[in-house]
């Protein structure tokens, strides 16, 4: 950052643009988490008023507390996830190395394939997806969640990552060949290190949809044990009633996790970009 | 036995044609430099040396032992690159002792290698240091130094001093011939800077289009190139090219240093250019359509525009035919 060049004027304008910007993407999610500790009537008539001695409530959150198993769900999104992130990164960088990294017969090809998925939304082949999954026996098992969400992240992972992963120095990856470091350690010791920018970017677009997602968890996984945050959270919207504290209150507590996610990944990002290859 | 042996290197990037039919003995302790202009395959020779690219056929030899298909790391020798290339998760210790622990070498002869590349590179003070926290010169000191630790049979160095500024490029340039001095190890050294070629080295290996032009001392591929492009490759400012006035179709190459002004001579024309180094002073000649340089030793002054008049001792001219090849008398 070179300060000197930076003028008052430009540092407040600056400022106001991402202080603006702030507010209002903050804006729902303080709506939502403000009115999960109202009643009911105080939601309806004055959505925007901060809670008052009077219309303050947890009713919200005791429903949802007794109502179905939460900590469960929590634990089942969690767990599909992390584990969905970590197959796309891992197998996402794997492959972009490859791709990258070698050359070989069909290497074009392979990449054009390989991002083809990029282009064809993955929900296109649910029917398909659901019968292999009966016929493995994966129905209702957080495991078949886990598989298709690293099918539907790795298009883009390998994408991104095989991009960045061009412009690691050769001179690096060569030197520590002439040292005798095979090529899983020049992969994850030299070259892991120095895309973390780009693994961290992967991570953070794949986490939401994930974590959001209602559709697979409703067709592939919407047995009891097996039910998502987002999926358990739909018993509280009725076709005639919604339970507007309950939703809402479950609402602030899906946010919690996803919060503390992206602030792990958001560190590495910053981390990574201060850190920097050496030249 | 020789340090290095190629016999037939021949190399394919799919059809084209990086590298053809090289061969090269290199002797122990010698110090062989390579150059070219750019994109003429030298980067490639050395990393098919290395080992890590493949040779699409020819064989090589390190100290007798085919290594044709053996992997860069087994192969006795290492490698220091442009672009220094130092692990950025390791601190100069580290960097410098990676290739040894990964031989599997035991720690106190690591730690006595160490110590001991440290000292001759002056690096003791940095040894707990990031690459990150060092400068550019002392980063290429530690590559110089990782190379130095692993003792191998042969060095290879490419364009080691070309992200350097000029002072710091002729202190490493005289660091790096008294290395080579005190270890004794032949070098492979590929640059693009005429001084360093013509300073460091014992050989001069010159390439073009993937192909040997010609291998010799310096002085020797200096006063007896065997065709036109060597002739025109080394020195600075480059040799002149003139019609031969006694045999039509033929060229005359003179150096610049070997004209000079006269009262009369075979060249005429009028001052373009003037530069004035200090110890020299070079002068463009604009001659009909041609330009000649001229280097004089000293201080002059010429105004532009001025007729002028050049001759030179027809014994130090050059002859060459058509195709560029050299005519010797
Ligand atoms: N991996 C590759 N695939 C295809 N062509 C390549 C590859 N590597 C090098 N080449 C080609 O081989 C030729 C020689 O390249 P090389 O890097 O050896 O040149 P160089 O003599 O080192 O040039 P410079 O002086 O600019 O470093 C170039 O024309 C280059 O385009
Ligand atoms: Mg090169």
């Amino acid at each position: 950052m070179n300060r000197a060049r930076q003028s008052p004027l430009n540092t407040l304008a600056a400022h106001a643009a991402l202080i603006t910007w702030t507010a209002v993407a903050l804006f729902p999610v303080t709506v939502i988490v403000v009115n999960s500790l109202k009643t009911r009537k105080a939601i309806f008539r004055e959505p925007l008023a901060l809670p008052s001695p009077e219309s303050f409530s947890l009713i919200g959150y005791r429903t949802v507390m007794k109502q179905g198993d939460f900590l469960q769900y929590f634990q089942n999104s969690m767990i599909v996830t992390v584990a969905s992130l970590a197959l796309i990164l891992l197998f996402g960088a794997m492959a972009a190395f490859a791709l990258s990294e070698y050359r070989f017969r069909g290497n074009t090809l392979m990449g054009l394939y390989l991002a083809l998925g990029i282009m064809i939304p993955i929900r296109i082949g649910t029917v398909a997806i659901l019968e292999l999954m009966v016929q493995t026996g994966l129905v209702n098992t957080l495991a078949a969640l886990i598989l298709v969400y690293t099918a539907q992240g790795l298009p883009l992972a390998v994408f991104i990552l095989s991009e960045f992963m061009r412009q690691v120095s050769d001179d690096l990856k060569n030197a520590g060949r002439i040292d005798g470091l095979s090529e899983y350690t020049i992969f994850f010791k030299l070259v892991l290190p120095l895309v973390r920018p780009a693994m961290a970017t992967v991570a953070v677009f794949n986490m939401i949809p994930i974590w959001n997602d209602l559709w697979f968890p409703l067709i592939l996984a919407p047995g009891e044990a097996t039910k998502t945050l987002t999926l358990g959270s739909q018993v509280f919207i009725g076709q005639f009633v919604t339970d507007w504290n309950a939703v809402l209150s479950a609402l602030s507590l899906a946010i919690l996790p996803v919060l503390a996610l992206y602030v792990i990944f958001s560190r590495q990002l910053i981390r990574g970009i201060t850190s920097g290859a050496v030249k | 036995m020789t340090a290095l042996t190629l016999e037939n290197i021949t190399k394919s990037f799919g059809k084209t044609e990086v590298l053809k039919d090289i061969s090269l003995d290199v002797e122990p302790g010698e110090f062989v430099v390579f150059v070219g202009p750019s994109g003429c395959g030298k980067s490639t020779l050395l990393r098919v040396i290395a080992g890590l690219e493949d040779a699409s056929a020819g064989s090589i030899r390190i100290m007798g032992r085919d290594v044709t298909r053996v992997p860069p790391a087994k192969r006795g020798l290492a490698m220091v690159f442009q672009s220094y290339a130092l692990y950025p998760h390791l601190d100069v210790a580290g960097n410098m002792s990676l290739g040894l622990k990964q031989a599997g070498e035991p720690a106190d002869l690591i730690a006595e290698r160490l110590a001991e590349a440290a000292r001759m590179l002056a690096l003791e003070p940095y040894l707990h240091r990031r690459p990150s926290e060092l400068s550019g010169g002392q980063r290429q000191r530690v590559a110089i130094g990782r190379a130095v630790v692993r003792q191998p049979d042969l060095f290879l160095f490419d364009e080691p001093l070309s992200n350097l500024d000029a002072a710091l490029r002729m202190a490493t340039r005289v660091e790096i011939a008294r290395l080579h001095r005190e270890l004794g190890t032949a070098i492979i050294y590929v640059t693009h800077d005429q001084t360093e070629a013509m300073t460091l080295a014992d050989r001069i290996v010159v390439l073009r289009d993937g192909r040997i032009e010609q291998v010799g001392r310096p002085m020797d591929l200096y006063n007896d190139p065997d065709n036109r492009f060597v002739a025109g490759f080394l020195g600075a400012p480059a040799m002149n090219f003139l019609p031969d006035p006694a045999r039509p179709g033929l060229s005359l190459g003179i150096r610049p240093e070997y004209l000079r002004v006269a009262e009369t001579g075979p060249i005429t024309g009028e001052v373009a250019h003037v530069e004035r180094l200090g110890s020299d002073t070079n002068l463009l000649v604009g001659a009909g359509e041609q330009m000649i340089t001229l280097r004089l030793f000293g201080q002059h002054d010429f105004r532009l525009g001025a007729a002028i008049t050049l001759d030179y001792d027809p014994a130090r001219a050059l002859h060459f035919d058509a195709e560029g090849h050299r005519i010797r008398p």
